[in-house]
């Protein structure tokens, strides 16, 4: 594994990291509330 | 201070180091009990909402689990067993790990009244309360019952996922509660009689340090009764069917058994704590067993 000494670099690579998680969470954050609310409604019909 | 501590210190922290915060081996147990509280239930849960509840309870248990450990960094730094932690190893300042904890706390107790009801959303709530406030800051380092009463923070997943399911909490759901609440002290006390001198060199009044190891062998013993009796009483009180009792019973038998070897037991060093560390071993073995035979028995076998 290649060792980062750039401390920059690792910050933006943390960053990017980060970034890259809280958009897949975000994603699927939206898809769960949509399938609650059709779940719901699904209930309450 | 040299360029490689600093950087540790002013690097933002991984996301691999906000999942470790949530003590995700913990949580696995935490999970299960809690759908087996929503199993045993017997209710018909939509897929989706059933999947939001049991989430709902994971990340409450990773909030308190962050939570626990940016009170404790010091403590932490102190013990080998969790010295490698993010806050403890300076990979992420205490902050960090604060607002992660208090947000993700609030988003499962939200999410969870939307998804399912305000009851199991409160008892969430009181989980991630009882864990924070009373377990870690008030009776962790002021007392050796500290695992007797802060061990009921761990007993409320089932509560939840019963009161998910159903919207109410019967007398099954507080028999599953009382399990866990029994159980925790015996499993903790065998982890803390081979890791003692992690807990006297960090402080923690744990009760081989204050009380010595054959009361708390005496103790494991006294604890281990009582647990046995509710955890097969959800048979005799017609809750539960006869494959439960009987696989609940078997266990408890097996359970005693081990805990009188680490009664008779007079090892003063970890490695002559054979029958502590198998009780400690068995212990996670005894309520994965118990929990799927409740479910297999109110599911499949009812």
């Amino acid at each position: 594994m290649a060792v980062v000494t750039d401390p920059e670099e690792e910050v933006r690579r943390r960053q990017k990291g980060r970034a890259i998680v809280m958009a897949v969470l975000l994603a699927a954050f939206v898809i769960l509330v949509y399938a609650i609310t059709i779940a719901k409604m699904s209930i309450n019909r | 201070m040299n360029s490689a501590a600093l950087n540790r210190t002013t690097l933002p922290a991984d996301w691999r180091d906000f999942l470790a915060l949530t003590k995700p081996r913990v949580m696995s147990l935490v999970v299960f009990t809690g759908l087996c509280g929503m199993l045993a239930a017997d209710v018909p849960v939509n897929p989706v909402i059933g999947f939001t509840a049991i989430l709902c309870i994971a990340l409450g248990a990773g909030a308190a689990a962050a939570l626990n450990m940016w009170y404790e960094a010091d403590l932490d730094a102190k013990m080998k067993r969790t010295a490698r932690r993010p806050l403890p190893a300076g990979r992420m300042d205490r902050q960090s790990a604060l607002h992660f904890g208090v947000g993700l706390a609030f988003f499962s107790v939200i999410l969870m009244e939307l998804a399912t009801n305000r009851i199991a959303a409160a008892v969430l709530a009181v989980s991630i309360l009882f864990y924070v406030l009373v377990y870690t800051v008030w009776l962790k380092r002021r007392t050796p019952q500290n695992i007797v009463i802060g061990g009921a923070a761990g007993a409320f997943p089932p509560v939840i996922g019963w009161a998910a399911a159903t919207g109410n909490v019967t007398l099954l759901p507080v028999l599953l509660f009382l399990l866990i609440f029994l159980w925790t002290p015996p499993h903790f006390w065998a982890l803390s009689l081979f890791v003692r001198s992690d807990y006297a060199a960090a402080g923690v009044p744990m009760l081989p340090v204050t009380a010595g190891l054959k009361t708390t062998r005496q103790h494991i013993l006294l604890y281990t009764l009582p647990m046995g009796v509710a955890a097969v009483a959800p048979w005799p009180l017609g809750l539960a069917g006869a494959f439960y009792g009987i696989v609940a019973s078997a266990f408890s038998l097996v359970f005693l058994g081990i805990a009188v070897q680490v009664w008779w037991n007079r090892a003063t060093e970890p490695a002559g704590m054979k029958p502590e560390k198998r009780l400690f071993a068995f212990s996670i073995l005894y309520l994965f067993a118990l929990f799927g035979a409740l479910v297999a028995d109110k599911v499949w076998l009812s």
